[in-house]
């Protein structure tokens, strides 16, 4: 490393995961200079996956998922304060306390929030949560202890399927309202939305897919919703689920290619200006990122993932500290997990960047199974559920870029190895944001896949 | 003492939940909950389920932010 | 020239004390085909792929070899030698009262028992002017704690030990001998000590006791619990692979750091070392050197070889924990190594049942012997070795007090 990238100056905006997985890799990495993470949380790095597990089932307090340092930093925190905007010209941060943090490098990494109900006053209502952060944790989870008569979910992504997983585990009573035809079908298509649906169901959850909710209805606090089908929910709790917003409005006279999908940068997270040029100063990780990604037909994604959060931050802050020809590529196969219903999901590749799927091992019917997804003849993904062991198998075909289906063979292969439409939906339809964005061009589903010799 | 597991190599060899039963805990076959702050008396513990991870997904270390002024 | 092609010399005896220089020979080629058919795999990326790999069976019975094949269906085998989905109904089922998610504690409260018998036996070393690691100390304390978990009498022990050198004699690899004679023998012996077992859990039924043959007749399992055969097959397995293993991971941990005194006083200072320098002895001298009864149910194409289907597949795990591109200095002894993925337990579905018991008996185990045995060398090095090239193990580890003898 030279001794100019070495010194200097870097702020990191964001101090999350990937925030403090970059500072902590800075530091790795032999940076000496002056280092400055903003947060707009009061609270030191969190770890979120947790929030809507083992805090709502009431076996972690919401102020219990503080994430392990991995070193010591040695970095000013400035914690509860906003960032407001950034002066590419004059290479300072503006926050929202009216300071201003110069920079001789810039890391963006503020993430997402939840995605607000849109009617200010409905969401007002007392009663009323989102998920995102340790504090949205500890009042839904003060809730849910004192025994509400029935919590209602907006939205059955992951976070919202998972809340209704927790309540159920307590025995309480749920409702789940999903605009899409089934839970999860945003990121894992129809086969596998399938079989949520039924996990939802067997545990007894109220699962009302294919109508929204209308409005919030109570006087201070709330007693239930309206849906489209006309029908009502009596509810005193109720989770807006609908996804996520990336925290781009602060960057808005920034000069930089921001805006609702994300911070658009190259695949070493270096951000482009607003004229599409590639900016050096000034580096994007974690779920504010939209990158190229070559499996993926070099589309610009943008991944709600934490494993994303902490690769992507490894790799941009060691381009911010290294010369040009050792500068290294974000190419980590994007990876989740989500737990629900006592069930465990696994991912692998980018589901929804398919056209086909096949159940490769195990059964629908047992929810304990491997699905393989495919474009235009090769495998992007594969998601298993109870089945975590097999799931390096299909990363290292997805990486080789093997055909689809996978060759036949596997020992608990029961079904036959037809390929169905992989079943997803345009996000428009969704009431759950999908976790991976794709953008550019959408794979063409109605494609009809024609294989040299079968 | 804090710990987060990267769930994503976890593959539910579930060495850590028998290693230190009251910090991990299976959920069903191979969901994995865990306690991200680790009492006291179960640091030992952790420390021997962190070492037998298979697949060394079990990060522990100081609580992140301590330096916090 | 047939006679010395790189299995023979692995499985030779004569190779026994130490197989690392073949092994690396092994490594030049990512896959070695051999005379007899089989073939063997000797690097850790490719045996990492194999092991998590849907098409690679477990089942001995899809091996194309019809004598094999039908050897290998004369009894039923147990979960380590079926796939899934019976492997992971039967795994799991088994699992029920061992561990997590119906048993968590099982393990861990077993500590106190495994360090108050360990005491018992290095108690019964002190003073002595020499020691057979292995018949005073590595044997009893393994089979003593598999005895309380399962409910076996700890008399009985005479009786099952003949019949386990006959299973494992059965794993003995020798592809210049008729495997027929041994496996009867093997096959004889695992009918004999499941008559035994499956009578001692049948004693309980209706009378509950704190060990796993009593839980396998009396506790409600919704997937339908275990029946008979699978009970004695269950149960044979555990208790063979509960004290042939471990017994040989306490042996082979007490010779490493007998030939390495420095590392010896190491773990005596700091104590809290052992987790990590037990993780090395599994990777470094490991107890299972290879796997070889995987078969592929598809011609599989390994680093550009193909491995037909129902071939021999030999995933030498021993070899690819010494696999120099994926372990920094491969063939040193460091008890403070960090990313150490091993391949000790094997990976993937049918990675160790018991390694969790396995990994904390050795622990306390060379805790104990390293507190209590102070100025100790060994007598023989290398020290006789057992027969097997599966389970690798010393038969004795002679050690005795500096100054002793001559």
């Amino acid at each position: 490393m030279s001794g100019e990238l070495r010194d200097g100056r870097i702020v990191v905006v964001g101090a999350s995961l990937a925030g403090l997985r970059a500072a902590e890799t800075l530091r790795d990495e032999g940076f000496e200079g002056s280092l400055t993470l903003v947060g707009d949380e009061p609270h030191p790095p969190y770890d979120r996956p947790p929030l809507s597990k083992q805090v709502l089932l009431g076996r972690v307090p919401a102020t219990g998922t503080g994430l392990p340092a991995r070193r010591p930093v040695d970095a000013q925190w400035k914690l509860g304060v906003a960032a407001t905007g950034v002066d590419g010209i004059g290479k300072r941060v503006f926050l929202a306390n009216g300071e201003e943090v110069p920079y001789d490098r810039l890391l963006i990494a503020t993430g997402t929030r939840a995605r607000p109900w849109p009617n200010p006053a409905e969401a007002a209502l007392d009663g009323v949560f989102a998920l995102r952060t340790s504090d949205d944790a500890a009042g839904l989870a003060e809730r849910l202890d004192a025994g509400p008569r029935r919590v209602l979910v907006i939205g059955a992504g992951f976070t919202g399927s998972e809340i209704a997983s927790a309540c159920r585990e307590r025995d309480i009573p749920v409702t789940v309202v999903e605009r899409g035809p089934a839970p999860l079908v945003g990121a894992l298509g129809g086969t596998l939305a399938a079989v949520a649906a039924e996990m939802h169901r067997r545990h007894g959850v109220d699962l009302r897919c294919g109508v929204q909710v209308t409005s919030l209805e109570g006087d201070g606090r709330l007693t239930g919703a309206r849906l489209s089908d006309g029908s009502t929910v009596e509810a005193d709790v109720a989770v807006v689920a609908l996804g996520a917003v990336r925290n781009t409005e602060w960057l808005a006279e920034s000069g930089l290619a921001a805006g609702p999908r994300g911070v658009t940068c190259d695949a070493g997270c270096r951000a482009f200006n607003m004229y599409g040029i590639v900016t050096d100063d000034v580096f994007v990780a974690g779920d504010v990122a939209r990158f190229p990604h070559p499996l993926f037909g070099y589309q610009l994604i943008a991944l709600e993932h934490w494993g994303n959060a902490v690769a992507q931050a490894e790799v941009a802050a060691h381009n911010m500290v290294s010369a040009g020809p050792f500068r290294r590529p974000h190419l980590a196969v994007p990876t989740f997990w989500s737990s629900q219903f006592g069930h465990n999901i696994k991912s692998v590749g980018v589901p929804t960047y398919s056209d086909q799927v096949v159940v490769a091992q195990g059964s629908l019917r047992e929810a304990r199974l491997v699905v393989v997804y495919g474009y235009k003849g090769r495998i992007t993904a594969a998601v298993s559920v109870n089945r975590a062991k097999w799931l390096d198998y299909y990363q290292n075909l997805i990486e080789t870029a093997a055909p689809f289906p996978p060759e036949p063979g596997a020992a608990d292969r029961t079904a036959p190895m037809i390929p169905l439409p992989s079943d997803v939906p345009d996000p428009a339809v969704l009431s759950h944001g999908p976790t991976v964005a794709l953008t550019g061009h959408l794979p063409d589903r109605r494609l009809t896949l024609v294989r040299p010799g079968g | 003492m804090n710990i987060v597991v990267d769930l994503n190599r976890c593959q539910a060899y579930a060495q850590c939940a028998f290693l230190a039963p009251e910090v991990f805990e299976l959920h069903g076959e191979e969901a994995l909950l865990y306690v991200p702050a680790v009492p006291e008396d179960q640091q030992e513990r952790v420390h021997r389920a962190a070492v037998a991870c298979p697949v060394q997904a079990i990060l522990v270390g100081g609580a992140a932010g301590a330096d916090v002024r | 020239m047939a006679a010395d092609t790189l299995f023979r010399r692995i499985t030779d005896y004569a190779s026994r004390p130490d197989p690392y220089p073949l092994y690396a020979e092994l490594r030049e080629s990512k896959v070695a085909p051999q005379d007899d058919g089989s073939y063997l795999v000797g690097t850790y990326h490719e045996i990492t792929a194999l092991l998590h790999d849907p098409r690679i069976s477990s089942d001995r019975r899809h091996r194309s070899d019809p004598e094999e094949a039908r050897l290998a269906a004369e009894l039923a085998p147990s979960f380590i030698g079926l796939d899934d989905p019976e492997h992971d109904r039967l795994r799991r089922t088994t699992m029920r009262p061992f561990g997590p998610p119906h048993t968590p504690g099982r393990v861990d409260a077993m500590h106190g028992e495994i360090v108050r018998i360990a005491d018992e036996l290095v108690a019964g070393l002190r003073g002595r002017q020499r020691v057979d690691i292995v018949d005073d100390f590595a044997y009893p304390l393994p089979v003593t704690v598999i005895c309380r978990l399962l409910g076996v009498p700890r008399e009985d022990e005479p009786k099952f030990r003949g019949w386990s050198d006959a299973i494992v004699g059965g794993l003995d690899l020798n592809p210049d001998q008729d495997p027929t004679e041994r496996t009867q023998a093997a096959t004889e012996a695992r009918r004999a000590m499941g008559v035994y077992l499956g009578g001692l859990a049948e004693g309980r039924r209706g009378k509950p006791s704190d060990d796993l043959l009593s839980a396998f007749v009396n506790d409600q399992d919704p997937a339908g619990g275990l029946n008979r055969i699978e009970l004695m097959v269950t149960s044979v397995l555990l208790l063979v692979a509960g004290h042939e293993t471990t017994v040989n991971l306490i042996t082979n941990g007490m010779l490493t750091l007998l030939r390495r005194p420095d590392q010896l006083e190491l773990l005596r200072r700091e104590p809290a070392l052992m987790p990590r320098a037990v993780e090395e002895l599994l990777r470094f001298e490991p107890p299972v050197q290879m796997l070889p009864q995987r078969t592929p149910l598809v011609d599989v194409e390994v680093a550009g070889v193909t491995v037909p289907k129902g071939a021999p597949l030999i995933l030498v795990l021993a070899s690819g924990s010494r696999d120099p591109r994926r372990f920094r200095d491969p063939d040193r002894f460091d008890p403070r190594r960090t990313d150490n993925q091993h391949l000790g337990f094997g990976s993937g579905v049918h990675s160790c049942f018991g390694a969790p018991l396995a990994r904390l008996e050795a622990q306390i185990a060379l805790t104990a012997l390293l507190r209590t045995l102070d100025g100790l060398r060994l007598v023989d090095d290398p020290p006789p070795y057992r027969r097997s090239p599966v389970l690798r193990g010393p038969r004795h580890l002679l050690v005795e007090h500096d100054g002793a003898g001559v």
